[in-house]
């Protein structure tokens, strides 16, 4: 068995390691947002959205090293088609993202049996492998935390805003459809980064469990967002870590470490309302 | 002569193919205390979300102090109570402090301090509202209207939740900002009582404009008696007089 110090000396343990943190932080802090806002769904939504897209570029012939770039444009405009469904009246936000999602698997089904099947590509970014993330995913994933980080901060005021009540936001002068978009493509990002992390399957527990977690903590929205990333940082590390250590793969046991977290946070805090 | 601070030039607002505004064409005056009135579904809401731009209508024009709707940037002029919060769960992990701090567009620390203890929810400041009762609730969101020393108050149905006390101590600071410091303040409210003893003008809505007007007009208008019947007309108009007669 592998020793604890020596995994860190392998140059793609050290990769995944930063992707983690990286993607983990992005995804726990746009959580805390659409969890709040009921949207906790739209995760789900995107990632099978990121499987048509992905079987569509696989399709098309990209190298497997820019897969996740090129699945980016197709995502973000299916985010952006789930905003335009809401609008209308008839049409809830949890059924525009099961239409847009439903025509994401269809496509994906399609499309890789026309490829003769489910192929190993496609089949890998199922289930994830965040060791296997290459240079382009690790420079994507900084920059990607640095625009989500800032947007955050330089948002944060008309984000709390519209995460606490739309309308009230509006009256205020807020640009609700502006934050709207930004939070969606930002979060279409993010799902498509998640997708190496955990895979497709899992993407949506990145982005709900971490901030479910930090809920039962919080004593300030601030503090939600902060410890909301911290669990999911602490998460994916020792998910990774523990993964290799006892070859296991990844994505699930980061997953069930982040439930894990919550299981304990949950019922410690029901032990103490119950005791007192 | 006093500038209009709002005005609506035949605003008409339909949902789902239903217009639930039909040309609603009536102007606030800087300083004035505004009463809107009407059954439950009239419209009263509709028409304040229209006029401060949550709700899009589908013909007519609004104007906010002197300019379209649609240019108008000085939103921190406006404070607004709406009738109740859509996303307010008992999970929001936001604290009183950051929610009245919201509203506070200039980042004067010194007015947050006065509003929390004006509205009496200072030692609330760390809770969590979620946690608070309905009425507090009410109080932090009053408080957030307050923050920012608006020149426009709109409260759409502000004390439904509130004690006794409290909403004496709501209305009192509402007319004491409208005659003191020149606030607007427009109120939507199903006690045409209150109307009657705050307000100097009001709007009696029902998808259209039924009445606008002081209420001296409304007093001596023979049509509202026809509408409220002679008794409730005398209560709203003696209200109003004993208020005016002793400030």
């Amino acid at each position: 068995m592998i020793g604890l110090g020596e995994i860190f000396k392998y140059e793609f343990v050290q990769r995944a390691l930063l992707a983690g943190v990286l993607i983990a932080a992005i995804s726990s802090v746009l959580g805390v947002f659409l969890v709040l806002r009921r949207l906790s769904l739209i995760g789900d939504g995107l990632a099978h959205i990121t499987f048509g897209s992905v079987a569509v570029v696989l399709l098309i012939g990209f190298s497997p090293l820019y897969v996740t770039v090129a699945a980016l444009p197709l995502v973000m405009l299916s985010s952006l088609a789930i905003l335009q469904l809401t609008r209308y009246k008839r049409i809830h936000g949890d059924a525009a993202i099961g239409i847009i999602s439903s025509v994401g698997i269809a496509v994906g089904i399609i499309l890789a049996s026309f490829s003769g099947g489910y192929n190993v590509d496609l089949l890998s970014y199922l289930f994830g492998n965040i060791l296997t993330v290459n240079q382009t995913e690790l420079l994507l994933s900084f920059i990607v935390f640095i625009v989500v980080v800032g947007t955050v901060i330089f948002f944060y005021n008309d984000l709390f805003a519209v995460t606490f009540d739309e309308e009230l936001a509006k009256s205020m002068g807020i640009k609700t459809k502006r934050i709207n978009i930004i939070l969606l493509l930002l979060t279409a990002v993010a799902a498509v980064l998640a997708m190496k992390v955990t895979g497709i399957m899992l993407v949506s527990a990145l982005l709900i469990i971490p901030p479910l977690t930090a809920l039962q903590l919080s004593f300030s929205f601030k503090t939600t967002i902060i410890i909301s990333a911290a669990i999911s940082i602490f998460s994916v590390i020792n998910g990774i870590i523990f993964s290799f250590l006892l070859n296991l793969p990844a994505g699930g046991t980061i997953v069930i470490f982040n439930v894990a977290f919550f299981l304990v946070i949950f019922g410690a805090k029901k032990i103490l309302r119950f005791q007192r | 002569m006093s500038i209009n601070l709002i005005s609506t030039e035949n605003l008409t607002f339909c949902f789902n193919g239903l217009e639930v505004l039909s040309n609603i064409s009536f102007a606030v005056k800087k300083g004035d205390y505004v009463g809107i009135v009407g059954p439950n579904g009239s419209g009263k809401s509709t028409l304040v979300k229209n006029i401060l731009g949550i709700l899009q209508p589908q013909k007519g024009s609004i104007s906010l102090f002197g300019q379209p709707l649609s240019s108008f940037r000085e939103w921190n002029k406006i404070g607004y109570l709406p009738q109740k919060l859509n996303a307010l769960n008992t999970y929001f992990p936001g604290k009183v402090e950051e929610i009245v701090q919201l509203g506070l567009r200039n980042k004067n620390a010194q007015n947050l301090e006065q509003v929390l203890q004006l509205m009496g929810i200072k030692h609330l400041s760390s809770r969590l509202i979620g946690e608070l009762s309905y009425g507090e609730q009410q109080r932090v969101m009053l408080a957030h209207a307050l923050v920012n020393r608006p020149e426009l108050l709109v409260f759409d149905e502000p004390t439904t939740a509130l004690d006794p006390e409290t909403r004496d101590i709501f209305y009192s600071l509402t007319e004491e900002l409208n005659r003191a410091h020149g606030t607007t303040i427009i109120l939507i409210t199903h006690d045409i009582g209150v109307i009657g003893k705050y307000a100097r003008n009001f709007l009696y809505l029902d998808k259209k404009v039924i009445f606008a007007g002081t209420f001296e007009d409304f007093c001596t208008s023979p049509d509202m008696t026809g509408l409220f019947g002679p008794m409730s007309q005398h209560i709203i108009c003696h209200q109003h007089d004993a208020l005016e007669s002793n400030p």
